[in-house]
Order: C-alpha cells, then structure tokens, then sequence
C-alpha cells in the first residue's frame, strides 16, 4: 500500500488552501483527492464578484478567486488526482478512492484532512407537494448549467428559499435573459447577504415575499404553475392567503448541508447543530489524525472564511505530522441563548497559548445586542455588537488568559441590551 | 426635489439612508458612517455595478469562459453590455486577466477573462 504524509479530500477553497499551507509548513508529500475534473470546487461556477473583499483585500469573482489559489498551489508542485472520487474512509486514515485515470486503490495516510464541502438541501428535504413534473432545480444545479454549460434552464422563474445562491440566481438568470417572478422565504427575514438583496433583487425589481412558502407545484411534463401561499408565526401555512402563479420552472436556494458521508463512515464524531464534525481550535476532530475545514466542518457565507479556516488545518495537520498531538487542559464550548452553534466545540489550552478563535451564528436577527461568554461560575467576557443576522456568520477572539479559571463548559450567549 | 431611500451596504448594519437631491445640492439622513454617506451619494447620482458574465470558448474543458469587467461600469448599462458578450467567442488557451473586450460600449470598460482555461480536447 502507498503511504503519504498527507492526504487531502476535496481540491475547492478549503482543500487548496489547506494543502499550500501544509506544504509551506514543510510537508513534501501530499495528495488532494478531487472528484471533478478541475480544482477550485465551487467556486468555478460563481462567476460572480464579491469574493476575497477580506482576505485578498481585493474584489475577485469566484474563478478569479479560486485562480488565486491554484496558479499557487500548481507553483508549489503540489500532486492532484482529478476526476478522482473517495469511496471509503476508514478510522485508521485509509482511503480507498476510484478514478478512470488510476483505478480502484486503496492508500495510506499520516494525516487527512476533510475539505469535501457542502450540498444542496433538495425538494425531498422540504417536502413540497404536488406533480413530479421537470422544471424544479436546486439554485447551485441551475447556476452550473448557466455558468458553465451554458444553458438556461427556464424562461418564468420562482425562486423558493432568499438564500444567498437563490438571490445571485435571481440576478444572474433576469441578466440571462429570464424573468424571474419572485423569490418567496418562509422565515420572516431574508437570509441572504444584505448587498446581495440589494444587488440582486431590488436592482432588477423582483418581489421578496417574506412569511410565505410554495404549497404545490403543478404541471404535466414541465412545471406550469406553483400555489403561493402565506405562512403564520409558527410557519403554518395559512390557506386563506394561497394564490396562483404561472411559471415554467422552479429555483430551490433552501439550504447546505455539509457533506460528510465519508466522515461518518470513518468514524468521525459530528455536531448536530453543525451538521460537521466536532473540532478544537486547531481544527482537529475527535478521531486522531483527521482534520476538517470549510463548508465540510460548518457552511459558511464568504468563502474568505473557508480559505482561513483551510490554511489553519493545514498548518495543523503539519504540526501533527511533525510533533503530534497537542496535549492541554480541556474545555468545550456550547451554543447558550439564541446562539445556533458554536464552532470549534473543543477547546485546548496548551503550553503556548495563542488567540483562540471562536465562531457562531445567531438564530435571529438582533439590533444593539450583547454577546457573553459565561462558564458555570459567571460571565467571562462581554462585547457589544449593533447588529447580528442568521446570515452573517460571527467571530471573536478568547485569550486564553481568560479562559485560564474557566472550568467545564463556555456558553456563548446573545441578548438584546434593554433600554 | 427628489427624495430617494437607499440600503447601505458598505456594512452588514444595512442603515437605510435617505437622500435628497435639491437646488442646494445633495444631502443624507440616517447614515452611520461616512463610508455610508459615500456609497448613497454614488447610489443615488450615479449607481454602478460590477458586469460579471460569460462568452464562448473553443478548445477549453468548459463551452463557456467567465468574464467580467475591470472597474465598475453604469448600472443601466449592463443589459445592452450582456448582450455584448452574446456575440463573443474565444479559443483557448486563455489567462486570467487578458482582455476579451476593449472599451465595451465606448465605456471605457474592459472585459477581462475570469480565470484561465487551457487547450482541452477530449
């Protein structure tokens, strides 16, 4: 069996640059396992701007992005395999993967690091009644045909779910050539970014209908008209409000889930709320050897986020092949009051303490509101914040002269500051 | 006078700004930053958007190049621009960066290529 340093599973933002840190850290043998036929994930097909505004203080599109780091990751030899899917993961990092270019084999590695992303929620997660009739897409399949194929998948368009690939659809497609009816989210609030409501929506006039939902779908072959219908603040819908609208194709941008088949199947400990793994700062798992980063490990809204998180794995899996496990006191973190999650889940606070860098979302949207970080004797710290949205993904910097009495749990909580 | 309502999104606050435009000039409420004041003014005289999109390629692993322009161009501009890029097609090998329209629209606005696409043949 071949054996490597370390092994890579996904070449998109997270894997790149996880691999071109790993790699400047000294590691010589790495391999990134990529099951399209090109690097770059994602990003190949969000053709529009907006991306690397934080952490290439530049404004790129998503190729441009993506070529950032792979005219990088080339300049540094590092090895890919394309076209080359992972088909097992086993929990003593061997990964058999399948290729038309190298067969079935089967490899092992010191390290891996997971950068494998996310998928679309699809109308079977949702559960929309109605024909099975062809015209409903999710927003990321459609954004693919049209961005990178070519092909525009309807000419009347609803889009269900203000998501941010949903709102960029939107635009995209009416600049197409399309009409784009309206987008309808069931939640009071958009969760999409607020310049992509601006840019994307309101630019082009395209109705946000806020609290409502599609009920039905009808259509023999092809999608002919969907039922619209309002929902109440326990997002039931209202029947009373339901109205009919023509269109020929339907767009669903209602969520990611990260995708970790492989992880599961290694062994790998995930979060319920993430729907990723369990990690510590350094963004190890639980199961030793394994890191993740990216949408893989939590979705994330700006894909400067990714690459961060993808080059702090890197550095770590280097640490880890060259040194080991960090060893430390142990802490965890926990999502408290009106907090969806809390990333990293582990805390370690070691010999040489660094700033530890702690990530969560909101579960709604809150003005002039106060984040605390209290453990079982009291508040440790608290930072005001003006706004805070679902959306907008939230972080912080702990030192870890703070954390050094905490015992137990941290509980990040959020709280409206009252008059 | 006019009077227009403008969505700031310099930050993700989103103050919605209002600005009016009268004899005396242009004026702003509600903003929360200069950065904000800025963006509205730009906003309410002159909006400009960044013009992202695709034209053909030959001989590359994709139908379709993504493109887009070097600076900002007129938002009421972008629609005839798109058509533009409809009449384009390109062959591989293309860089990031290198120029596939020139003064599109005698804008003064180039279009760039996105990413890099080699020579590709099945």
């Amino acid at each position: 069996m071949r054996n490597f340093e370390l092994i890579v599973i996904g070449g998109g933002s997270a894997g790149l640059a996880a691999a071109i840190e790993a790699r400047k850290q000294g590691i010589e043998d790495i391999l990134v396992l990529e099951k399209e036929s090109e690097l770059g994930g994602i990003l190949n097909q969000c053709i529009h701007n907006g991306f690397g505004l934080h952490s290439l203080k530049k404004e790129y599109s998503g190729p441009a992005y993506a070529q950032v780091y792979i005219d990088e990751f080339n300049q540094l030899q590092i090895p890919a395999y394309l076209n080359t899917t992972v088909i097992e993961l086993s929990a003593d990092r061997q990964v058999t993967f399948m290729s038309p270019e190298w067969g079935v084999e089967t490899i092992q590695a010191k390290a891996i690091i997971l950068a494998m992303g996310c998928r679309e929620r699809t109308r079977g997660a949702v559960s929309i009644p109605g024909n099975r009739c062809t015209g409903v897409w999710t927003a990321g399949t459609a954004q693919k045909y049209l961005n990178i194929e070519g092909y525009l998948v309807g000419k009347r368009i609803f889009i269900l779910g203000s998501g941010d690939i949903g709102l960029i659809m939107a635009r995209r497609l009416t600049l197409a050539g399309a009409e784009v009816v309206g987008v309808a989210e069931l939640m009071p609030y958009s969760n999409g970014l607020t310049r992509n409501l601006v840019q994307c929506l309101y630019d082009y006039d395209i109705p946000l209908y806020l609290s409502t939902t599609i009920t039905a779908i009808h259509g023999k072959e092809r999608v002919e008209r969907i039922t619209l219908t309002q929902v109440d603040e326990t997002r039931q819908p209202i029947p009373s409000t339901s109205r009919e609208i023509e269109v020929d194709t339907v767009l669903l941008s209602i969520g990611l889930i990260p995708e970790n088949t492989l992880s599961t199947q290694a062994g790998i400990e995930l979060d319920q709320r993430t729907k990723g793994a369990v990690v510590d700062q350094h963004y190890a798992t639980q199961h030793e050897g394994y890191f993740a980063c990216g949408n893989v490990l939590h979705v994330h809204d700006l894909v400067d986020y990714v690459s961060q998180e993808g080059q702090a794995a890197g550095r770590s899996a280097a640490d880890y092949i060259k040194n080991g496990n960090g060893k430390g006191r142990n802490l965890s973190t926990q999502a408290g009051d009106n907090v969806s999650y809390v990333v990293p889940q582990k805390l370690i606070l070691s010999a040489t303490p660094e700033l530890i860098q702690i990530k969560f979302r909101v579960k709604s949207v809150m003005k002039e509101a106060e984040v605390i970080l209290r453990d079982q004797q009291g508040i440790l710290q608290k930072i005001a914040k003006s706004h805070l949205a679902p959306a907008e993904m939230e972080m912080m910097y702990l030192s870890p002269k703070l954390l050094q009495q905490a015992q137990g749990s941290i509980i990040v909580e959020v709280r409206e500051k009252h008059e | 006078m006019s009077e227009k309502e403008i969505i700031c999104i310099v930050c993700p606050k989103g103050c919605h700004i209002q600005v009016t435009t009268d004899s005396d000039g242009i004026t702003c409420k509600n903003y929360g930053c200069p950065r904000g004041k800025e963006y509205a003014i730009q906003e309410a005289t002159m909006p400009k958007r960044m013009l992202t999109g695709t034209v053909t390629i030959k001989n590359a692993i994709h139908p379709r190049l993504p493109v887009m322009s070097d600076q900002p161009v007129a938002k009421e501009k972008l629609r005839e621009m798109m058509d533009e890029l409809d009449k384009i097609t390109v062959e591989a090998p293309i860089t990031v960066n290198q120029l596939i329209i020139s003064n599109i629209l005698d804008s003064g606005v180039n279009i760039v290529a996105s990413r890099t696409m080699e020579v590709y043949h099945d």
